[in-house]
């Protein structure tokens, strides 16, 4: 067990959650936007999915990773959009529309990815690292925290602008409305619809970037279905936070650890089957879950579409 | 999405409420392997004669069709009590590998027919067992069971995958699978074909949901249940029991599917096994309205698609994910078709 | 139509005619908006049929009439949430559209709706900047100091900083008020601002309305109480069915004393000839009574000797964030009795009901039917015994929209014979048995098998009480049996279980309209935070005595 706490096993566990957990935090954060403004995301997978398959399309191309992130984000936008002219505009059930997203996504990205890439399987070049002056210094923690492609700092400046945005603007106090009585949003002369398409776009754009990162950086290429459930730890993560960026951080690094151990043990030279420990964070959720539903609070509007006029 | 039974609206305007959604969305998937570059009249024909011309095509769509149905009348079960349960797959699988993984053991023990009934009746409950968590945590505190039963149903596919890779596995052969079952211990066929006798249980099933949610009073419970919940409360309907039955009963007739497909297909699971029917049963069920007799056509359509669409990889050049994207435009199409008739409807009233 | 009714139409009819009409000039005023023909229809009805009025500067015009008399229209439409489908709307002289909330606004206009549309997690501060453009940085300081401004202004004292969900219903209003008057609006819409509020919240309300009035601005109180009516109103219409039946000027209603201008409006609306020396209070509740329908109150007729049917003894529930809890609920219930229970709405009726019926769980105390404590039972054991309820929420609560008239009467009953045989549905016995109820009980509908969400809402409550005022009934509980219905329905109801009291059923009937239970009930309780204020037996002064103990006074 000495071979747990080692440098090796710690770096590699650390720098692994950053990695998974990454993309779980920007898919959290953007459907914690929607949630906020009553919008239930569950096509939120296809969004990633999209993203990915988008983004990595883009810096195959290019050669640029940014340009793939502009285009996972650009993805997964593509996504939300439909959610936007059918469940926000036209008032169609979330949820059946959400499940269609998602299993289109993945058929649609499998179906691509069949015509263009299956005999080659390509790979991409490692993403570059922007090493933080000073920072990366730190023993284990500079290597595990502060060496890692700039999108991972962006994404921590993020946490703070949004806990920022929720509170201090009027676009915060509109979601907030929109989720909560969006009659009142409506009465201060506010368009309810175009707050929460808003909000749909915005969570359509950060999935599709976590969906670029998950396969750019985090894979170096694209496989089908690779999202496998990140969307719906995203869509917990936001329930289970309450309106906090900062608690979707916080889980976003947790299942980010769980899902990191394998190689992280392997490095460490203990060997637990995959599939195991696959497992790993599907049950810390559950876990989670269990002991904290009576907390899960969601906005009282979520899922309802507004009608003006309508009580 | 609607599901009581309107008055005036004609057997005609029924028929093209369903039509129109899988027409278009027909129409559009063939649009998409146009612009991909392949001819969608090719695969669909392919797919039609693969599938429902040749008779050993057609044997392998009607057997396709057990598994299908069986899923279809849990999800029935479920959606009608207003529960969505989306952990199909979960309690598909795991209930496949401990049938998979007993009926071996139980075959040298006892004779065939009893060993089929315990396994089958094994995949019953440990696909109810599975929806335990979800169900509880919908009854007792509301949790949205959305996100539960899809985290069951990725915690589940994984645990399947460690049961055959760790403890259930073969020794005698190289891809990790649980033992087989010899072909005579399978269930048996029916007459002179390949379909097994599974076919006829899966029929069975899905006619009794449909009586069962019509004419009893348990199955008026559940859609009082599923349709406003204040008022099941207010009726004096034990809300919190019937949300846990309504999901054992959903769960277990989905693990039962998975039984029936080891014991009469396959005889074993292979690692990383995953036909993932869950999902893409839940547009066939609302395009039946939850009628089971509806249901049984809708099934034998899509599962000709599925049987032709997964040679259709070789054949025609189309992999057979592609059904995932017709599924997505049928529920697509129908959610559309569904509020264009309402607002229409609308409109008419005023 | 009785005849009250017939006198009173042409009484308004003869009024109108003798005085000025709505659309000649007046020196030295001007119309801050404008109403001319104005019609709205919606799928079966026309909600306002060819409407004109005036709303002048410094002037309280109130829109009086029943449930269903097209007032919340009217403010929709002066508040952008309709459009007229004929007819325009004029604003300080000039056609206006009003297309949407922040339109209204523009135009000067605020609005106060009968439901609070505050957003309950945020502070008032919070709600009030609601609106502001998203790309400015939020402007706390300016709108702190409007929100003094205003508060000064309305004579109000509430903390900017505290979380709407914690204010009362009347403080809520007073926030929502000064919405309406943010940007200096010119015309103020109140939608039936006193539903809510306590006596002591009425006052408050009707001093800010004065100093409001004093400042110029034009207000338009919309209600159906005839008595805020003419205490708050400089000019009254009275809206009837979609239509303007009467207008009583300003002019008129100065130029008499108190007395006189109460006996002259109850003349002139109604022509009851006043007694000379009769008190105004005394003499106009009874000539209310009568004007609007109402038969005299009850004979009382019940047998106190025997024991009581129900009894309640120290009642107490959990809180819930939505409605008060009760603490220390005490009271009996006799056979062919009815016990009107008063108060304002949301001082734990709803807990009340639901604790009777068997829907929620007492935390503390205990219920006796007959003699045996029935406290442990929930619904299907407390209905076995016969008791019943109608909930006020129809639609939400009491029936499933989507299923058919059939269904929706046999709802309670799921799985019970005759209808239910071993599990097994009768549906031929159970659509016989709802035809021949629908037939019995005058229901409109197309058939019994029609959705009931299809009914109008006097159908509905036609279905609820048909339900649970069977045969089997025992004790009966109903909540705010009245609500929502026109003059028609709401005389049905109150028949209705005018009868099941002459049968011997007990019952309790909830209502926040003082009127009908002054007509019906035999005592009348009044809940006041979550206790029996105290219970009044019904007579002379009745009235007066509940209205003490609404406000938390006792009762003397």
């Amino acid at each position: 067990m000495n071979a747990l706490f080692t440098e090796p096993f710690l770096v590699s566990l650390l720098f692994g959650a950053v990695t998974a957990g990454l993309p779980l935090l920007l898919a959290g954060l953007g459907e914690q936007i929607s949630e906020k403004a009553g919008v239930l995301n569950i096509g939120l997978e296809g969004m990633m999915l999209f993203g990915a398959y988008t983004g990595f399309l883009a810096t195959y191309s290019t050669g640029s990773f940014w340009l793939g992130f502009l285009a996972g984000g650009a993805g997964g936008m593509a996504v939300a959009l439909i959610v936007l002219l059918l469940c926000i505009r036209r008032g169609l059930n979330q949820i059946v529309i959400g499940i269609a997203l998602t299993v289109g996504a993945e058929g649609l990205t499998s179906l691509l990815h069949f015509v263009q890439f299956s005999r080659t399987y390509p790979r991409l070049p490692a993403a570059p690292v922007l090493a933080l002056p000073i920072l990366s210094q730190i023993p284990i923690l500079g290597k595990g925290f502060f060496s890692h492609h700039p999108l991972v700092y962006v994404s921590w400046i993020l946490v703070a602008a949004l806990t920022w945005m929720f509170r201090s603007t009027y676009l915060g106090l509109s979601l907030e409305a929109a989720g909560n009585k969006p009659a009142a949003l409506d009465a201060a002369g506010v368009d309810v619809v175009r707050t929460r398409s808003l909000a749909v776009l915005a969570t359509g754009f950060l999935a599709g970037v976590g969906g670029a990162y998950m396969a750019n950086v985090g894979a170096g290429l694209f496989v089908p279905f690779m999202t496998g459930g990140a969307g719906v730890i995203g869509i917990v993560l936001a329930m289970l936070a309450r309106g906090r960026p900062l608690w979707v951080l916080i889980g976003a690094s947790l299942f980010g650890v769980s899902v990191a151990m394998t190689t992280a043990l392997q490095v460490a030279g203990i060997n637990v089957p995959t599939d195991v420990v696959q497992m790993l964070p599907f049950a810390v959720v559950m876990l989670v879950l269990v002991l904290f539903a009576r907390n899960s609070m969601l906005p009282p509007a979520l899922g309802l579409p507004y009608v003006r006029g309508e009580r | 999405m609607t599901t009581e039974s309107e008055i005036g609206a004609g057997p005609q305007a029924t028929m093209l409420r369903v039509l129109i959604p899988v027409a278009l969305a027909l129409l559009v998937g063939g649009l998409i392997l146009l612009a991909l570059g392949k001819n969608p009249l090719d695969y669909y024909g392919y797919v039609m004669q693969r599938s429902l011309l040749r008779w050993g095509g057609f044997q392998e769509t009607l057997t396709r069709m057990a598994p299908l149905l069986l899923i279809a009348a849990g999800l029935i079960v479920a959606f009608r009590a207003g529960i969505w349960n989306l952990g199909g797959d979960g309690q598909f699988l795991l209930a496949a590998v401990t049938s998979a993984a007993l009926a071996p053991v139980l075959i040298g023990l006892i004779p065939r027919g009893l060993t089929l009934v315990v396994c089958m009746i094994v995949g019953i409950g440990v696909g109810a067992l599975w929806s335990l968590i979800p169900a509880m945590l919908k009854a007792r505190y509301g949790v949205n069971e959305i996100i539960t039963t899809l985290m069951m149903s990725f915690l589940g596919t994984s645990l399947a995958n460690v049961l055959i890779k760790l403890v259930l596995r073969d020794p005698d052969t190289t891809v990790p699978q649980t033992r087989s079952l010899p072909v005579d211990g399978r269930l048996p066929r029916l007459f002179d074909t390949t379909i097994h006798c599974g076919l006829v249980l899966a029929i069975l099933a899905v006619i009794l949901v449909h009586l069962m949610m019509t004419r009893t009073a348990f199955g008026l419970k559940l859609q009082v249940l599923g349709a406003n919940r204040a008022a099941a409360i207010h009726a004096g309907l034990r809300v919190e029991r019937l949300t846990i039955v309504a999901f054992a009963l959903s769960a277990g007739l989905i693990g039962l599917a998975g039984a029936v497909e080891v014991l009469g297909v396959w005889g074993t699971v292979r690692a990383d096994w995953n036909p993932a029917f869950g999902l893409l049963v839940v547009p066939l069920v609302f395009l039946a309205r939850f009628n089971g007799y509806a249901v049984i056509g809708f099934t034998l359509f899509f599962s000709a698609l599925m049987v032709g669409g997964e040679s259709a990889a070789r054949r025609v050049g189309v992999p057979q994910h592609y059904v995932l994207v017709l599924v997505a435009l049928l529920l697509l199409f129908l959610a559309l078709v569904e509020y264009l008739d309402q607002s229409r409807r609308k409109r008419i009233a005023a | 139509m009785s005849a009250a009714q017939r006198k009173l139409t042409r009484m308004i009819k003869d009024a109108t005619q003798a005085g000025q009409s709505a659309d000649s000039p007046r020196s030295g005023q001007f119309a801050v908006a404008a109403l001319r023909h104005v019609t709205k229809r919606f799928p079966g009805i026309v909600a306002l049929d060819h409407v004109s009025l005036e709303f002048h500067a410094g002037e309280i015009h109130v829109l009086l009439g029943e449930n269903g008399a097209g007032k919340s229209t009217l403010v929709s439409l002066l508040a952008g949430m309709q459009q007229p489908d004929e007819g325009e709307i004029l604003i300080g002289g000039a056609p206006a559209v009003i297309d949407s909330p922040r339109r209204s606004m523009d135009l000067g206009i605020g609005a106060v709706f009968q439901h609070i549309l505050l957003v309950p997690s945020l502070t008032v501060i919070e709600n009030l900047m609601l609106g502001g453009s998203w790309l400015r940085p939020l402007g706390r300081a300016a709108t702190l100091r409007r929100f003094e401004e205003l508060s000064s202004l309305l004579g109000t004292r509430i903390d900017p900083d505290a979380r709407v969900s914690g204010l009362s219903l009347g403080e809520q209003q007073q926030v929502e008020i000064m919405r309406a008057l943010w940007r200096d609006e010119k015309l103020l819409l109140l939608d039936e601002p006193t539903s809510m509020l306590t006596p002591q919240g009425v006052a408050d309300l009707g001093r800010m309305m004065r100093r409001l009035k004093d400042k110029g601005v034009a207000l338009i109180l919309i209600t159906h109480k005839l008595l805020e009516a003419y205490e708050f109103g400089d000019r009254i219409s009275v809206l009837r069915l979609g239509t303007l039946a009467g207008d009583i000027d300003p002019q008129r209603l100065q130029t008499m004393s108190e007395a006189q201008r109460t006996e002259s409006v109850i003349r002139m609306m109604f022509g009851a000839a006043p007694g000379v020396d009769a008190t105004p209070e005394q003499g106009h509740e009874e000539e209310l009574a009568i004007l609007l329908g109402r038969k005299l109150p009850r004979a009382n007729t019940v047998d106190r000797n025997k024991p009581a049917t129900l009894a309640a003894r120290a009642l107490a529930t959990a809180p819930d964030f939505a409605e008060t809890p009760l603490h220390e609920v005490s009271f009996e219930l006799w056979a062919g009795e009815v016990l009107g229970i008063a108060g304002v709405d949301g001082n734990g009726q709803k807990h009340l009901a639901e604790v009777l019926a068997g829907q929620r769980s007492l935390r503390q105390g205990r219920i006796d039917l007959a003699g045996s404590d029935i406290t442990q039972g929930r619904v299907p054991e407390r209905r076995q015994r016969g008791v019943r309820y109608v909930t006020d929420d129809r639609l939400g609560e009491g029936t499933v929209g989507t299923f058919s008239v059939a269904t929706n009467l046999v709802l309670k009953e799921i799985g019970a014979p005759p209808y239910w045989r071993r599990g097994i549905t009768d549906w031929e016995l159970i659509h016989r048995s709802a035809r021949e109820t629908i037939l019995r009980n005058d229901i409109r509908t197309p058939s019994e098998r029609t959705p009931v969400g299809k009914l109008s809402g006097g159908n509905i409550q036609k279905v609820l009480l048909a339900r649970e005022l069977d045969a089997e009934a025992n004790v009966a509980i109903l909540n705010k049996p009245t609500y929502g219905l026109d003059l028609h329905n709401q005389r049905l109801a109150l028949d209705r279980i005018v009868a099941a009291a002459a049968r011997g059923v007990a019952l309790i009937v909830i209502s926040t309209d003082l009127d009908e239970l002054l007509e019906i009930s035999d005592r009348i309780g009044v809940m006041f935070q979550g206790r029996l204020a105290g219970i009044v037996d019904n007579g002379d002064g009745a009235g007066n005595k509940v209205r003490r103990l609404m406000t938390g006074a006792a009762a003397t």
